[in-house]
């Protein structure tokens, strides 16, 4: 550190304990209190960052959240490493290793820079008009070389190390900004007794008054910094005040839901195992007190983006709140009597302050000052141009038609201030235009929301707290008024005056408009977005090329749209495009004010929702009798499902061919627990099923089930399910895995809605049943020693249901098949079904019983033409287009999706219908999802027929099969198709769906 | 995150929601007699409001009702919630 660059004393730094750094691998040493922007300042570093585009030397600009050029990363270790960070913004640690971006070979040294010597080449949208020839050199050469240059740091290519926490509060007043409103507003709504939450997005409280040694904080001049201690140890004291300091509120959301992202650990050399990174507050706060404060404009001149060119506001911080001594001979170019105070500020440090370009053309009373104070003072200046390469060396001036260059180390630039409205507009406030102030400002509020002090146009001091305690306290008023309804009625709708009403200008500046006007001699260019290098010229010729949205200007120019998402630059550029438009500048429009604020970590969002705790998991009850046996699992939704059972060294194809092999030849065991299981329950049951189903129920009997087809109104498949009458008043609905809780919707929503006259219950039952398929030629045998019922072909047909009990558990027995065999599906109490399944699984043992998983499941239902919703259909998909018109109950006078199946277009006979496919070769199993062709010749026109919707290998046929969906499909039988691979044509024949025992001899056993 | 006034258990947050589309919108009775425009209307035609919309609500992660609410598109502020069966409220709408 080089101690010449620190002030004596003074400031919030804390000199008795030293830091050390490194940046880009170079030792420097700081003070606890220092950011890496202030640190590197007091080692005389200003060369910070290069831009974006043309690569140019930067230093910083701003001191705060807005600043545009030192983005920095900053590594702990290979996954701890965080890219573009505001150095402003980064608190110096012990041991703090950071790194410059955007360069190479060296900050100092870049390779990159070139682009800066070819700019007049690339312009604004170059890249629109530059990569078009040749063709095929987008995606082989430009794509990726753009892609490579494109970004500022990197981000780390490990899993995230750290935990992050998620937090809901209620508050009755947030306040956003703890500034001086911001501290004035959470002590007036605490002491009117209302719970209030502060947080600010520095690491310690106090906004402008961290940087303001002299402020006075009333008529009385009590020091500010004095005021400023005693209210936050008053705060922090208070039962009903929730502090949140380095916590950066970065969205508004509907209903006063606000975002807040709170820094736990960035700050810290070590690490505590026992804190998370980050927490990401998720508040509802019934009234919101916005005090965000104001950003300093840059102003626009050429050459006014060299290292050692800033904001007079920032200067001042250095100084003030950090104690470093920016420069050794500054020159101040301002349209504001603020920044006076900064040049004070600096002579009183003993920095030499060579002029003061003032642009406005009337003396101010600030001018005299700096006159008597022995500042010169050029009124009605200009500036022509800026020397220095890695630093700021010479500023050349023009004023009353005389040019003179001031050698200098520092200029500072001050053009006005801009409110921080981007809450207050991301709440859908409303904004307008203030003349006098040149900025935008909070006008009609559409939530719940105040603004106090300087993010409404209230800078002065005094003014800023006597606002902010009465905002604080009418938000206290409404926040606890009995009467209130609640947040989300339109309470702080319209309310004009609570948002807005800026009292006359009290100390507000006459502002300039940011661009200095471009007198002759004038040389370089003048950066209006610092951070995406976008200058006057390409705003000039966007309008020049005809843009005239200012949305559609910052797209092309990419003004604005860096990660400071132009805090610094958007007043400046809407004023330009304004000026060269000939338009006033609200009329221009402005560009949408979207969240984050400051970018926010994936982590922070993602919370504690990774790994294992992204999703649910839901397992059946024989979940761990599966994973014992070796099961190889699936998801099937938020499911865990055994996808099949590997013996020794078996692949999934081997494993699948034994167990379908075994199914059809002896027994097999599967686990069929979620599928959706619903309870429709009442006197109009019956009734219901007739209205929702395509299928006839009233005459089903007691003690039988059907194959129960849902469609939605529009007439498409959306569910299917074997549905059974278990009284006369009572159905046990099935539906598929995937479909239990849209199925349960759509009925809730019918019977609610639309026959709210019927008298039924509709419950889910899908986990209380553990649900043991038992299928194959031995499936009988098996169960017939378990249970207490007779379970012959007599008694219990093909779609018979029966109640009873297996091993004394009570049992609904399902004969029911999805394999083509001879099958039972066991329904019992869900703890009791491990212990059924185990004793089913002895029982199986002399039979050979094997169990099966959901792969050989979706292969022997294949077989038999059986169809997966949602894999076979597709949401276009009619019962008929399905082959399953037979399911339609015939004399019924309505049902959901019966009259679109009516339409014409519903009944053309060349709509895609389900059919089989053959492949010639019979090894070849063919791509699901593959288009089917009529056409053999690879690359001739032919138009596709469909599309293969299942194919699998079938060891009990010897080949491959597949079904597919099929233009006219079922007058297709036998023809000669193609389905194009890769790999050439594949020649199919078309078939009948079911290939296996299409008589149904063995499910009728 | 809206804030929505469930009619039977009181102001819960968005997530306990599920949206249920424009109310009002009654299923035709003997839909096999109705000619295929009014059919269509009924099946494809929704309105696409700027200001207050009458649509459903079901608070599935609560008490399962469907419910009905007045909602502002342009301010997403609603104006009131109100039971299946029950007539519109009449509401202005809110804001600017």
């Amino acid at each position: 550190m080089n101690e010449g660059l620190r002030t004596a004393s003074g400031g919030r730094i804390d000199r008795t304990h030293v830091l050390n750094f490194r940046f880009d691998g170079r030792p420097y040493s700081g003070y606890a209190g220092d950011t890496l922007a202030s640190a590197l300042l007091a080692n005389g570093v200003h060369l910070m960052g290069r831009s974006f585009k043309y690569h140019r030397p930067r230093g910083v600009l701003a001191a705060g959240a807005e600043e545009p050029n030192a983005l920095v990363t900053v590594r702990r270790d290979a996954a701890r490493c965080t890219p573009n960070l505001r150095a402003t913004q980064v608190e110096l640690y012990e041991g703090l290793q950071a790194h410059s971006q955007n360069r190479w070979p060296s900050l100092a040294f870049d390779v990159g820079a070139i682009n800066d010597l070819i700019a007049p080449f690339i312009p604004a949208g170059f890249y629109y008009k530059t990569f078009m020839w040749p063709k095929g050199a987008w995606r082989s050469f430009y794509e990726p070389r753009i892609r490579a240059a494109a970004g500022l740091g990197h981000a780390p290519t490990l899993p995230d190390p750290d935990r992050y926490a998620a937090r809901y509060a209620h508050c009755d007043v947030l306040v956003v900004g703890a500034g001086p409103a911001g501290i004035a507003a959470a002590a007036a709504a605490a002491g009117a007794g209302a719970r209030v939450m502060l947080c600010d997005e520095q690491s310690e409280m106090g906004g402008s008054l961290l940087a303001d040694a002299h402020a006075q904080a009333d008529t009385a001049a009590h020091p500010g910094s004095a005021w400023l201690a005693r209210s936050l140890a008053e705060l922090s004291a208070h039962p009903r005040v929730r502090l949140l300091p380095r916590t950066t509120a970065f969205g508004y959301f509907p209903h006063n839901f606000l975002g807040l992202n709170q820094r736990l650990t960035d700050h810290l050399p070590d690490l505590p195992p026992e804190l998370p990174r980050e927490c990401q507050w998720k508040v509802r706060a019934r009234e919101v007190v916005l005090a965000a404060g104001a950003c300093e404009r840059p102003l626009v001149f050429p050459g006014n983006d060299r290292p050692g060119i800033m904001l007079a506001g920032a200067a001042r911080t250095w100084l003030e709140r950090y104690g470093v001594v920016p420069g050794t001979r500054a020159v101040l170019v301002t349209g504001t009597d603020e920044a006076y105070a900064t040049a004070f500020a600096l002579q009183d440090a003993g920095v030499f302050v060579a002029a003061i370009a003032d642009v406005r053309h009337a003396e101010s009373a600030a001018a005299i000052a700096a006159r008597a104070a022995r500042i010169p003072v050029l009124s009605g200046a200009t500036v022509l141009g800026t020397a220095g390469r890695r630093r700021v060396a010479s500023i050349r001036l023009a004023t009353a038609g005389t040019e003179l260059t001031q050698p200098c180390d520092l200029v500072l630039m001050s053009g006005g201030f801009t409110p921080s409205v981007h809450l207050f507009s991301q709440s859908r406030g409303k904004l307008i235009w203030d003349e006098a102030l040149q900025a935008f400002l909070p006008d009609i509020a559409a939530e719940r929301v105040r603004c106090a002090g300087a993010c409404r146009g209230i800078l002065a001091l005094a003014a800023a707290l006597q606002d902010g305690a009465a905002q604080g306290a009418a938000a206290a008023r409404e926040a606890l008024d009995p009467a209130r309804t609640g947040v989300s009625p339109a309470g702080g709708a319209g309310r004009r005056d609570l948002a807005s009403a800026r009292p006359d200008a009290t100390g507000a500046p006459s502002a300039p408009p940011g661009m200095l006007a471009r007198s002759a001699g004038a040389r370089g260019r003048a950066f209006v977005d610092w951070q995406n290098d976008v200058t006057t010229k390409d705003l000039a010729l966007a309008t020049r090329e005809g843009f005239r949205s200012i949305e559609h200007i910052k797209r092309y120019t990419t003004t604005g749209m860096a990660t400071d998402q132009g805090k610094t630059s958007n007043l400046n550029a809407l004023g330009i495009v304004a000026h060269t438009l000939g338009k006033p500048l609200p009329q221009v429009g402005l560009t949408s004010f979207r969240m984050p604020y400051t970018p926010v970590s994936f982590g922070s969002f993602a919370g504690p929702a990774r790994g294992e705790l992204f999703d649910p998991v839901r397992t059946t009850p024989m979940h761990d009798w599966a994973l014992a046996q070796g099961a190889v699992f699936e998801d099937v939704g938020l499911w865990k499902r055994a996808r099949y059972f590997p013996r020794g060294t078996e692949d999934m194809h081997a494993a699948v061919a034994r167990e379908c092999r075994a199914v059809r030849a002896g027994c097999g065991i599967f686990d069929a627990s979620t599928l959706g299981k619903i309870e429709v329950v009442g006197r109009d049951a019956v009734s219901f099923m007739e209205r929702l189903y395509v299928n006839s129920w009233e005459r089903l009997a007691v003690g039988r089930a059907r194959y129960g087809v849902l469609l939605r109104d529009d007439g498409f498949v959306y569910d299917d399910g074997v549905v059974a009458r278990m009284a006369h008043d009572r159905f046990h609905v099935t539906t598929t895995t995937g479909g239990a809780p849209r199925v349960l919707a759509v009925m809730e929503d019918y019977l609610q809605t639309e026959w709210s006259e019927l008298s039924l219950w509709l419950t889910s039952t899908t986990e209380q049943w553990a649900v043991i398929a038992v299928q194959g030629p031995s499936a009988r045998g098996v169960l017939e020693a378990l249970v207490d019922i007779d379970i012959s072909a007599q008694a219990l047909p093909h779609m018979g249901v029966a109640s009873g009990r297996i091993c004394g558990v009570p049992m609904r027995l399902f004969r029911v098949s999805f394999t083509g065999e001879l099958g039972f599906e066991i329904n019992v109490p869900a703890d009791f079904g491990p212990a059924v399944w185990s004793a089913v699984w002895e029982a199986g043992q002399p039979h050979g019983i094997t169990a099966y998983g959901t792969e050989s499941m979706h292969v022997l239902r294949a077989e038999k033409g059986y169809i997966i919703v949602g894999q076979d259909t597709d949401g276009t998909v009619t019962p008929d287009d399905a082959g399953l018109a037979w399911a339609i109950g015939k004399n019924k006078p309505d049902f959901v999706g019966k009259r679109s199946l009516q339409r014409p277009e519903m009944l053309r006979a060349d709509r895609r219908q389900l059919v089989g496919l053959l492949t010639d070769d019979p090894a070849l199993v063919l791509e699901e999802g593959a288009q089917v062709v009529s056409a053999e010749q690879p690359g001739a026109p032919s138009p596709p027929l469909g599309h293969v919707t299942s194919s699998y290998h079938s060891a009990v046929l010897g080949r491959s099969i597949a079904m597919a969906l099929l233009a006219g499909g079922r007058a297709r039988m036998g023809q000669r198709l193609y389905v194009p691979t890769s790999d050439g044509a594949v020649a199919v024949q078309v078939a009948s769906a079911v290939f296996y025992d299409p008589g149904g001899a063995r499910l009728n056993a | 995150m809206l804030l929505i006034q469930c009619p039977y258990c009181g102001e819960r947050p968005e997530p306990e929601f599920v949206y249920g589309g424009q109310a009002h919108v009654a299923r035709p009775r003997a839909s096999a007699e109705l000619s295929a425009e009014v059919w269509a209307a009924y099946l494809y035609r929704r309105d696409n409001t700027r200001g207050v919309h009458a649509e459903r609500w079901r608070h599935t992660h609560g008490c399962g009702r469907f419910f009905n609410a007045l909602r502002d598109t342009t301010t997403d502020q609603f104006l009131a919630t109100y039971k299946v069966g029950e007539t519109r409220p009449p509401a202005q709408r809110s804001g600017p």
